[in-house]
């Protein structure tokens, strides 16, 4: 990674786009606090963050390829709440939204270990947002899944950001994707932020040459 | 790094609750029974005279349980040497000397004896049926060549290994330079009654204890026959040392009390009817009725004096320990 | 036609199993209880080893992985040879009695399974690691939590680890052979006759039909104590 200035707002949903090795993956690691950047800083609402796991339990991550946990899918969803305490009754109250969110509600006993890539990739989102974190980050969310189960995760996604409370930040080389979920969108190139703007404005005014070319899907790597 | 040292101490606390738990259990156990260790040969151990007879009988009459632990003669030996046992029963004199001199064992007896028998095919190849032992031996050897002439030996340093030793020596043959290894040579390296196993299947001779033999013929595991079995040089005497308790801290009294006992008519008659009924013949004879008779009755005293006392006597005036205190005789011719 | 005793091996070996054959039973009992032992005792110390190498990193943590990796496959007669000379009352820890009872068969065999305990451990609790415990701290799990979550995930992997520690520890001889001395008194509680050296005795002794049977027990040991525990696994696939 090179050097990087952002800004990000809250309760914005900002997409990254980029090439595989852009740098994204990177990026979002750091904004989680699970790794820490070689130079520079970190300010998080205003205060500096310095130090690994520092933010975990305001800030997620869904991973590229999510990993469940061997037990059912109630179980996996309820997970990070457990872990902030959250009361019995309370858990089994919003896993079910959670689960009606991304329309698995059905196979909430299941274990989650038997359930195909899309639809474990709807139950690390649920997963994910369950807590209400003040930052959630999606790293490709949907990149190995099918458009019916993609589908299901963006409107999901949409529906986060609606509900105000969450700033979400997506990784993602789908430039429809950014499109269509994103208010602000920046280009990763090579470790840099070549452009960022209004995604509006940089899909169809791109002012950096290669951010162009990227779009217009000639920027070969 | 705190929970590392928690964690440490658990585990020792862990594992020393469980092994402590039961090495607690055995010491206690050992503290209320009486046990004696008794290294012995595999020869006589197989014949299910200790395990069946002897043992179940002494500890009726004493209380005592008796762990016979069966290896070749020469481990044995080293068993008690490392401190294992409280007494050894083994049958090679020779050995057995040697024991005692290097300050292990005292107060030894002669107990038993029976006879070694050179077995084979019953085709015998080499034409030995009916000779003498060193003279057989001695055709063995001519007839080395010839396809179907085979030996075996245990090859373990037990007492029916020495006895072949100092027989291949009677018919002028060294072991290790004329026999060991060669091509018509089988080495086991086990003990009599797989030796006896191993000579069934590769219709080879050998040199066997009769108990052994006889115990295993009965059973039908092996259809090798005797071939010869008169000679005094075969006959083989089994003798009990206790562990000298200068050189080790064991029950030397509960050894002398088994050696006693072992010698003892009620014993003595156990030993001598042991087998009858299960194979219809006895394998082993009393020794301490032939050593009391005396000249009276040769010629089994002759051949005792011969191959089973040490220096004419059953135990050497140097090796013998507390024997008043004891009560405890040794014979001398 | 050589077949037949061994037909007649299995025939007697069959009546001794069903008629739940007393001597046959109780020698049994006592291999699943001695190796038993060995596997807890075992357990105890080698699942925080092996945890410890699945989860940390330190300069030469292969080369003690690998350690543990060769280790798998001593030779139960070089290990129970050491031993001997180790527990025997003239060797340095003679004064604790172990020699030919069965204690020291099931700490002999302890020590040799704990490479397996600890290398499979260390592979299931490594092959996690890294997933489960960043998953668990980005849904907000603490240190302690995220290694509590890492362990559960991994248990499948630790519980293997002991089946495979018992049965090579019930299946060995060298070790119950040279430490236990294959004691059988009546009544007494320092026998220390095991299936793997009363199946050798009564070989030699020609007697087939025992030896048969216990060979054909402790088959059906090692295979139910794994299909049991098969069972209990919380598996996913």
């Amino acid at each position: 990674m090179k050097s990087i200035s952002l800004e990000i707002e809250e309760g914005e949903l900002l997409a990254f786009i980029g090439h595989n090795g852009s740098g994204k993956t990177t990026l979002l690691r750091i904004l989680a606090t699970l790794d820490t950047p070689t130079s520079g800083r970190y300010l998080y609402r205003g205060k500096e963050i310095d130090e690994l796991y520092k933010l975990n339990k305001r800030v997620t991550l869904v991973f590229q390829k999510s990993t469940m946990f061997n037990s059912s899918v109630e179980e996996n969803v309820a997970y990070g709440l457990k872990m902030r305490n959250f009361p019995k009754l309370e858990i089994e109250g919003k896993v079910s939204e959670a689960l009606e969110l991304v329309k698995m509600q059905d196979h909430a006993e299941k274990n989650a270990k038997d359930l195909s890539g899309g639809e474990q990739q709807r139950i690390a989102l649920a997963r994910a947002f369950v807590t209400d974190p003040e930052l959630l980050l999606l790293d490709e969310p949907t990149a190995n899944i099918d458009p019916g189960n993609a589908k299901i995760v963006e409107r999901a996604i949409r529906k986060i950001v609606e509900d105000g409370n969450t700033t979400v930040a997506i990784a993602t080389h789908t430039l429809f994707q950014a499109r269509r979920l994103s208010e602000r969108t920046a280009h990763l190139y090579d470790g840099e932020i070549l452009e960022e703007g209004r995604t509006k404005e940089l899909f169809e005014n791109p002012r950096n040459e290669k951010t162009e070319k990227f779009i217009s899907g000639e920027l070969i790597f | 790094m705190k929970d590392k040292r928690v964690l440490v101490l658990a585990v020792i606390i862990g594992v020393a609750a469980i092994a402590g738990a039961i090495w607690y259990y055995q010491t206690l156990y050992r503290q209320e029974q009486r046990i004696l260790t008794v290294s012995t040969t595999t020869s006589l151990y197989d014949t299910g005279l200790l395990e069946d007879a002897v043992g179940p009988a002494f500890r009726e009459d004493t209380g005592t349980e008796l762990h016979f632990i069966p290896k070749g003669t020469g481990a044995a030996i080293e068993d008690a040497k490392m401190g294992n046992s409280d007494l050894i029963l083994v049958h090679a004199k020779s050995a057995e000397r040697e024991f005692m001199e290097d300050g292990y064992g005292v107060n030894r007896k002669v107990i038993a004896y029976n006879f070694f028998t050179i077995v084979g095919p019953a085709e015998d190849p080499a034409g030995i049926q009916g000779m003498p032992p060193a003279d057989a031996l001695e055709r063995i050897y001519e007839k080395r060549n010839e396809e179907d002439v085979v030996w075996a030996s245990r090859e373990d340093g037990s007492g029916t290994n020495v006895k072949e030793i100092n027989l291949w020596e009677s018919a002028d043959l060294s072991y290790e330079e004329d026999v060991q290894g060669m091509e018509w040579y089988r080495g086991t390296g086990s003990g009599m009654g797989e030796t006896l196993n191993f000579c069934d299947t590769a219709d080879a001779y050998t040199l066997a204890d009769m108990g052994t033999y006889l115990s295993y013929r009965e059973k039908g595991l092996i259809d090798l026959e005797v071939l010869v079995d008169e000679g005094k040089e075969l006959t083989n005497v089994y003798g009990v040392i206790p562990v000298n308790p200068e050189e080790y801290d064991r029950d030397f009294e509960g050894a002398m009390e088994f050696t006693k006992w072992l010698t003892s008519s009620e014993a003595q008659e156990l030993i001598g009817e042991y087998g009858v009924e299960e194979f219809g013949r006895t394998l082993f004879h009393p020794a301490v009725e032939v050593l009391d008779g005396g000249k009276s009755a040769d010629p089994e005293y002759s051949w005792l004096v011969e191959f089973g006392l040490i220096d004419g006597t059953e135990c050497p005036e140097e090796y013998r320990y507390q024997a008043s205190e004891y009560n405890i005789e040794f014979h001398e011719n | 036609m050589s077949l037949e005793f061994i037909l007649e091996g299995i025939r007697r070996a069959i009546h001794l199993i069903i008629t739940g054959d007393p001597l046959v039973m109780s020698i049994a009992l006592r291999s699943i209880y001695v190796s038993g032992i060995a596997t807890l005792i075992a357990s105890v110390w080698s699942i925080p080893i092996g945890v410890s190498l699945g989860m940390y990193e330190f300069r030469g943590i292969s080369f003690v992985r690998g350690l543990f990796n060769s280790l798998i496959g001593i030779p139960t007669v070089v290990l129970g040879l050491i031993l001997y000379l180790l527990l025997v009352p003239r060797g340095p820890f003679g004064f604790l009695n172990l020699i030919y009872t069965p204690l020291g068969i099931s700490i002999g065999q302890a020590i040799l399974i704990t490479p397996i305990v600890v290398s499979f451990t260390a592979s299931a609790v490594e092959s996690v690691e890294t997933d489960v415990r960043e998953l668990a701290i980005t849904l907000g799990a603490g240190r302690l939590e995220s290694t509590i979550t890492v362990l559960k995930e991994g248990i499948n992997g630790i519980i293997l680890s002991i089946v495979s520690g018992f049965n090579r520890a019930i299946a060995e001889l060298g070790i119950a052979m040279m430490i236990g001395g294959n004691i059988l008194v009546t009544g007494s509680a320092l026998n220390t006759r095991v299936l793997t050296t009363s199946i050798q005795m009564y070989t030699v002794r020609g007697e087939i039909g025992v030896a048969i049977a216990l060979g054909i027990i402790l088959l059906l040991i090692v295979f139910s104590i794994s299909m049991i525990l098969n069972l209990f696994r919380r598996d996913g696939r």
